[in-house]
């Protein structure tokens, strides 16, 4: 039940900013109902869509950082899909992605320690191949 | 054909049995008409560019000579060089880049798409 997840959705540009706080703030109630953790929210601000989507040029980008399970991802989209303002979204699992770039991190960094010393840098070789 | 012909006729030292020699020969020669060249010849282990004799410079992929691990659909202006004037997304034989990344940055263009960070079609804004 550690998986993390990426939701950004578009909501219609002419909703007041009240308005999209209090749709922060159901979305965070039913994260912690279904025992999920809300790890950040950022507001991208208004910015302009590529292509009209239901005739609108701009929207206001808003990006979740939520921690649960698949059920709760299910029980969030459903919330979205429903809620008339919001135009688009997209949900993306980020946790292996994380443990990647981690792991990536830790190899670079561990290369870098024992660059002074060349012994143990073929044991540090073949895991970075593999990364 | 008169090479053939010299080494059927004389002794070589190269094919010890003589039943043997003329198949050897005759298979040898067909070998090297074939118009494929063994080793790194003009065509370039590259890869071949649509009849481009000379070899071009070896394009290096971006991501790996700038270490750029996170290939996110967030970061439009990365994803935007890889992507041609009309929306669709650059060959990585255009680009220079490795198939991982490409794979990555491929599945990162679509994402931007879907939420409309770049367009399907036409000229990212």
């Amino acid at each position: 039940m550690n998986r993390t997840y990426e939701l950004m959705f578009i909501v219609r540009p002419d909703m007041p900013e009240e308005e999209q706080d209090k749709l922060i703030s159901t979305l965070e109630s039913a994260v912690s109902s279904s025992g999920g953790q809300m790890k950040s929210v950022e507001k991208m601000g208004k910015r302009r869509l590529a292509y009209s989507v239901r005739r609108f040029r701009d929207g206001v980008y808003i990006l979740l950082t939520v921690e649960g399970g698949g059920a709760l991802v299910h029980e969030l989209e459903r919330r979205l899909r429903v809620t008339e303002p919001v135009l688009k979204f997209l949900t993306v699992r980020i946790d292996e992605e994380q443990k990647r770039l981690e792991k990536i991190a830790k190899i670079r960094a561990a290369r870098r320690k024992v660059s002074a010393t060349p012994a143990a840098e073929t044991g540090s070789e073949p895991a970075a191949v593999t990364a | 054909m008169a090479e053939e012909t010299s080494t059927t006729v004389a002794p070589a030292a190269e094919t010890p049995s003589t039943p043997e020699r003329p198949e050897r020969t005759e298979r040898g020669d067909r070998g090297e008409r074939r118009p494929f060249r063994p080793g790194g010849g003009p065509g370039g282990p590259g890869g071949r560019e649509g009849g481009r004799k000379y070899f071009r410079r070896k394009k290096v992929c971006k991501f790996c000579v700038e270490k750029i691990e996170a290939i996110n659909y967030k970061d439009v202006r990365l994803l935007a060089q890889f992507v041609a004037e009309s929306g669709k997304i650059v060959p990585r034989r255009l680009t220079g880049v490795c198939t991982p990344h490409q794979r990555r940055l491929s599945t990162a263009i679509k994402q931007a798409r879907n939420i409309a960070l770049l367009p399907f079609a036409g000229r990212p804004s």
